[in-house]
């Protein structure tokens, strides 16, 4: 089983990453208010029960692939 | 006595830290027996103080620390800190500290994107703490400061739980890199985990520009000799 994992910064959390980002899409010439900067994590693990699965993927972002504190989390799964 | 045994002091060291020998030479020169302690071990040896050192612990990937709390030794780590056992984390010993749930908060890039590298003015806030016995309260502490993610938050409960416990020892008079609150350093509720930003191992010597970097490590080595002669 595949599974992607996006990270973000939480809404309100200042992100400088993405500010950096938004300043230099503008500086190209795209009208760009905002952009937020997150992480994708692909994964592809032994696991037939999608809801074994997506349980397991929770914990795994818990404890290390999101910082709780400052970032949110969704896990997709595909066969 | 000089046949006294020195107090012993852990320096952790993993792959990628770089302070390690610089906060070795810094204690020894205080008057502590500084062992270093290779991440992989899976118990302390007999100390009275636990230093995580500076530097770029598994490559700062992921988020800075968030590797590294899961080196083998960080167990014995947790249960030596829970123990009540004095631990202090500088740099990137703070952020392995806060991934682990040893300290309140999280570290994140600076506001500036920028690494920042020079010596900046940090108010005591706490005086009374074991790390920082030998200052003087409200006292002005220059050390030196390098990091590209050393912006501490909490969000505004958390905040106002440190402030209210007198947990935030060290605030910078000028904030480098976005620190809520100004915030450099906080220390557990209980005392005996304390994490800072700058790195007070590069102010031990007048040739490094201040010497009040050995107030902070001074105080350590005092309080694990306290510990070392109450066990005696």
């Amino acid at each position: 089983m595949k599974a992607t994992i996006l990270v973000r910064p939480k809404p309100g959390i200042l992100d400088p990453q993405g500010e950096a980002v938004q300043s230099s899409l503008r500086q190209l010439g795209f009208t760009v208010d905002k952009a937020r900067v997150g992480r994708v994590i692909d994964l592809e693990l032994d696991a037939s029960d999608a809801e074994a699965a997506r349980a397991e993927l929770e914990r795994a972002c818990e404890q290390l692939l999101a910082n709780p504190l400052i970032e949110s989390y969704e896990i997709a799964l595909a066969r | 006595m000089s046949t006294e045994r020195r107090p012993r002091i852990a320096v952790i060291v993993f792959p990628g830290s770089n302070d390690d020998r610089d906060a070795a030479l810094a204690l020894e020169g205080l008057g502590a027996e500084a062992t270093l302690v290779w991440h992989a071990e899976r118990e302390l040896p007999d100390v009275e103080a636990v230093v995580l050192p500076g530097g770029f612990s598994y490559g700062d990937y992921l988020r800075c620390g968030a590797i590294a709390r899961f080196a083998p030794v960080m167990e014995a780590v947790s249960a030596f800190a829970e123990d009540g056992g004095l631990v202090l984390g500088i740099c990137n010993g703070f952020q392995v500290l806060c991934e682990a749930g040893l300290l309140p908060g999280t570290l994140r890039p600076n506001a500036s994107l920028e690494f920042v590298c020079r010596d900046v003015q940090l108010r005591l806030e706490r005086a009374d703490t074991a790390f920082t016995s030998r200052a003087e309260p409200r006292q002005t502490l220059t050390i030196p400061i390098k990091h590209g993610e050393g912006c501490y938050f909490a969000d505004d409960e958390l905040l106002a739980e440190l402030e209210r416990n007198g947990q935030v020892v060290l605030r910078y008079e000028q904030n480098p890199n976005g620190s809520v609150a100004g915030i450099a350093g906080v220390v557990n509720q209980r005392g005996n985990v304390f994490g800072l930003m700058p790195h007070p191992e590069h102010a031990v010597d007048t040739l490094l520009g201040s010497t009040d970097g050995a107030l902070v490590l001074g105080s350590l080595v005092d309080a694990a000799r306290e510990r070392l002669l109450t066990a005696a």
